[in-house]
């Protein structure tokens, strides 16, 4: 039995970069999966959103912020965390900047 | 119909002025406002109309945008377009510098922070590492300026493919006769004042930007504290900073079609950094470093703004083209070789990087 998806809310200033997206729903094929598994397959249609979300060595960028149900992963596991299925994950811009 | 273009790369976005006489201009803009533009090239090469530019947004990384219209409108591959290798565990930081080839025509240089050069054989779609200079065993040792450690100026030779020229701050010039092979430092006469033992070391100084001259081998180098001429094509460096108000600056300028003839924008000092005087100006020389003259009709005194290494520019026209962009968001063209300025852009935010060229 497949288990529930995961819903990856972007943020407004993404969403212009894949045609007015604003969530992407994950199918995901265990019970749970890290950041990096769930973001590999949310941007395996959508590639250009990796690269302002990761850099090339699969980090999250410095002033992104990934909250899985509520909690930010960017402050514990970073993209080692687990994501349950069924979980809501916001991608955000931190609030940074002059 | 030709006309003129100024890219106007800025802290928060690109504006380009456009002009068929340069005497009226429009500006038009931003493109990618709120992102950094600190690498603009445009790329003339077989009558192209293409606009290369280092974008870096704080939240969503850096990129390079590309434009086969002049700039009017703008693409990104949704690959990365430059990505440093999984083997280097490096992230790129930013893209400084974007050169076309003088002897290739698929080819664009790229350097980037941290200390990289990259390099594009598909006319800038894609960008390899230049692994000879990433793995030359002095890099752990190249200092980072103010500004970030990063391969900040890329001087291929006409006519030579196998020989290319870069410089960063604060690692020196290094060259490579191999077309990126291999490379050696290549700083003899360049002084680093601020060494505490050793002032002329092999590596090290940090040199803010070299222009290629049209003299044999004539290039020219705008050091922290120095201002240099090569007659050698880089291999030693003759100091020709006496006559000069202050041997500090950013950026230097030679002329495409003339030996000799080489501009700079003095800056009072590494610890005063705005005009001499509070002047803004250029400072020309037509003999290769001899002589100097300053020229600053049309641009203001009680000035406290500064010109960085990559915010002036010169187009390719007969006479040249200079055109200077400043802290402070102005921008400064001279249609008669640096003899009188008009701004054609005010207010914008800090300019990062100026280029100009004709467009047919």
């Amino acid at each position: 039995m497949p288990s529930a998806p995961v819903r990856v809310i972007l943020p407004g200033m993404l969403r212009d970069l894949v045609g007015g997206v604003a969530e992407i729903e994950v199918e995901s094929p265990t019970e749970s999966q890290t950041v990096a598994e769930l973001l590999d397959r949310a941007f395996s249609g959508h590639r250009i959103l990796d690269g302002k979300v990761r850099d090339e060595r699969g980090q999250i960028r410095r002033h992104v912020k990934v909250f899985v149900n509520g909690e930010d992963a960017t402050r514990g596991q970073g993209v080692g965390a687990p994501v349950p299925a069924g979980a809501r994950v916001h991608i955000i811009n931190a609030v940074s900047g002059g | 119909m030709t006309e003129t273009i100024v890219a106007i790369g800025t802290r928060k976005g690109l504006w380009i002025a456009r002009s068929g006489d340069r005497q009226s201009w429009t500006l038009e803009g931003p493109h990618f406002l709120m992102s950094e533009v600190a690498s603009v090239a445009v790329d003339t090469r077989e009558n192209r109309s293409t606009v290369l530019a280092g974008v870096k947004s704080w939240h969503w990384g850096p990129t390079v945008q590309a434009s086969t219209d002049g700039g009017r409108t703008w693409t990104e591959s949704a690959e990365r377009a430059l990505a440093f290798p999984a083997d280097t565990d490096t992230a790129l930081e930013r893209v400084w510098q974007l050169t076309p080839d003088p002897n290739d025509v698929d080819v664009v240089w790229a350097g980037v922070e941290p200390h990289a050069l990259f390099k594009s054989t598909d006319r800038g779609d894609h960008y390899e590492l230049v692994r000879g200079l990433w793995d030359h065993p002095h890099r752990p040792s190249w200092e980072p300026g103010f500004g970030g450690g990063a391969v900040h100026t890329i001087v291929p030779e006409p006519g030579h493919p196998e020989s290319v020229l870069v410089a960063m701050s604060a690692g020196g010039v290094y060259r490579s006769a191999d077309g990126g092979e291999t490379w050696a430092p290549s700083n003899p006469g360049i002084r680093a004042g601020f060494m505490p033992d050793n002032e002329y070391p092999e590596y090290g100084q940090c040199v803010h930007k070299v222009a290629r001259g049209q003299g044999e081998g004539e290039l020219f180098a705008q050091n922290h504290n120095g201002v240099y001429r090569s007659h050698d094509n880089g291999a030693t460096w003759d100091s020709i900073a006496d006559g000069l108000p202050t041997d500090f600056g950013f950026t230097v300028l030679a002329h495409p079609r003339r030996p000799g003839v080489v501009w700079v924008v003095p800056v009072a000092d590494a610890g005063e950094r705005i005009p001499p005087d509070a002047q803004l100006q250029v400072q020309r020389s037509d003999d290769a470093g001899e002589t100097w003259r300053q020229q600053v009709t049309g641009l203001p005194d009680h000035s406290y703004t500064c010109v960085l290494r990559d915010a002036a520019s010169l187009d390719m026209a007969d006479p040249v083209g200079v055109y200077l962009g400043t802290r402070n968001g102005d921008v400064f063209a001279s249609a008669d070789e640096g003899e009188s300025f008009q701004r054609i852009a005010t207010q914008l935010p800090d300019v990062l990087v100026v280029r100009a060229a004709q467009l047919t």
